[in-house]
């Protein structure tokens, strides 16, 4: 199969890439921001970059949840695995980052029960299975992944189960942009917002990034003509000077968000007061703990849980790649001794890393014509 | 994590809780309903499916994209191994 088949609108495409190059200042530098984890593997995968001119950087933000997680975190909920008769549950992508003493799989093979689940209600489906184990879900993710592990925890109350519960790693989007706005020597000229998140939070968050900040956004799908839609967007906005949140992904994300979502996560979970982010450090209210009301479903609760910090290996450089300072292949470790076979930092293991997503397709280069 | 994978209600099960029988390109699984319950869902409409959770209600055809996306991303068998996953072992049984 030919790349060029894989574009739906291939004229459109070049149509637009041509308008990206019209509209951008060949006298300026644009440093674009994609929020999201899912944009990242689409930049790569479609050979985007190839598409936009030279002065149009797309920099990659920290919207991966594995990516984001500090090893701490991870040690922590295998600790609580490692107790008697726990069974640790997670999601795939969890199942290869690597904690200090080995990721939760080579956890599995030393014996301890572990087991990959691809929805939270089977984590509690699992529990009441097996009525004399203890069956905790590691939930990570952002506002996508938050509202599901709402209602499975509602539900578990509602159902009076006793052998469950969550070590709640959900993270909130807005603080750690906030985070990124606020680094020193960080410049982004704007954004383009995560598609996924936004079905649940909706527009309204993203406004104080263009009315404070005076950085335009647009919220956006994932297909490439979506990007690159996106960026006339945006490139549009800081040309006629005024910043303003734009919805280029209307078909699925409505403006106000989904309030069954947001009333589910509102009842289960209160904002932590800190939530220690990979590479960038501790962010104030940027992740999601368990309120006191469903406090029996809250794993770091029932359980002592060691609240241990690490440092990443020296090395490695993944915060500085997740900030977007360093891309992916200028980091000492990249292709060397950190591979998605063999990951040292989590950006190499999810397919929405930075990371593995520049590894997998840095050869692919875009086969559509350069427009003119 | 971040791409949602299409499906088509197929029933929405009386007495079940917020649940509904969903047609993922052949594999039927029960999918919470309950964050699209305020759009008035019914039988043949597309959603969009995320751990298990429909988290939105699309048209047909951006849900013809969306799977075509998976593909191209290469991210469809994973996709795949999750709709298969629902439910665990004893999930409902596929068509």
């Amino acid at each position: 199969m030919k790349f060029v088949d894989e574009y739906r609108e291939p004229e459109l495409i070049s149509q637009t890439a041509a308008e990206i190059r019209r509209l951008a200042d060949p006298h300026r530098h644009y440093r674009f921001m994609e929020v999201c984890g899912g944009h990242t593997h689409a930049i790569y995968r479609f050979g985007l970059k190839d598409l936009l001119p030279d002065n149009i950087d797309l920099v990659h933000g920290p919207g991966c949840p594995v990516c984001v997680l500090p090893m701490g975190r991870i040690d922590d909920g295998l600790s609580i695995a490692s107790q008697p008769d726990v069974i640790f549950t997670a999601f795939g992508d969890m199942m290869r980052v690597p904690g200090t003493h080995g990721n939760p799989l080579e956890y599995k093979a030393r014996g301890l029960d572990v087991r990959i689940i691809y929805s939270p209600v089977d984590a509690l489906k699992l529990a009441k299975a097996n009525p004399d184990k203890h069956v905790m879900f590691f939930a990570i993710g952002f506002e996508t992944t938050a509202p599901s592990t709402a209602l499975t925890v509602m539900r578990a109350k509602a159902e009076g189960i006793r052998n469950f519960s969550v070590f709640c790693n959900h993270v909130t989007i807005i603080p750690a942009i906030r985070a990124i706005l606020d680094s020193p020597g960080m410049r982004i000229d704007a954004f383009i917002g995560p598609g996924h998140v936004s079905t649940v939070i909706g527009c309204r968050p993203y406004e104080w990034i263009a009315k404070n900040e005076g950085k335009p956004i647009v919220v956006s799908g994932f297909e490439p003509l979506d990007i690159l839609q996106s960026v006339v967007m945006l490139l549009r906005q800081l040309r006629e000077d005024h910043a303003i949140v734009e919805n280029q992904y209307r078909r699925v994300v409505p403006w106000e968000g989904n309030r069954a979502a947001l009333k589910a996560m509102a009842e289960v979970f209160a904002l932590r007061s800190y939530f220690e982010w990979r590479g960038m450090g501790f962010i104030s209210q940027s992740a999601l703990r368990i309120r006191e009301s469903y406090s029996e479903f809250d794993a770091e609760q029932r359980f002592d849980v060691p609240g241990v910090r690490v440092t990443d290996p020296k090395a490695a450089q993944c915060g500085e790649v997740l900030k977007g300072v360093l891309k992916p292949a200028q980091c000492k470790l990249f292709g060397k001794e950190c591979t998605p076979e063999r990951p040292v930092g989590a950006l190499m293991v999810s397919s929405e890393g930075a990371c593995a997503a520049y590894h997998n397709y840095e050869h692919r280069k875009s086969l559509v014509a350069t427009p003119v | 994590m971040c791409l949602a994978i299409p499906g088509q209600i197929v029933e929405i099960t009386p007495g079940d809780e917020h649940c509904a029988i969903v047609d993922i390109v052949g594999v039927r699984r029960r999918v919470n309903i309950r964050l699209v319950e305020d759009e008035f869902t019914a039988p043949g409409d597309w959603v969009l499916i995320h751990v298990g959770f429909a988290m939105s209600k699309i048209s047909e055809e951006h849900a013809v994209d969306q799977m075509r996306m998976l593909n191209i991303l290469g991210e469809n068998e994973a996709a795949m191994e999750e709709v298969r996953g629902y439910g665990l072992e004893d999930a409902d049984r596929g068509p």
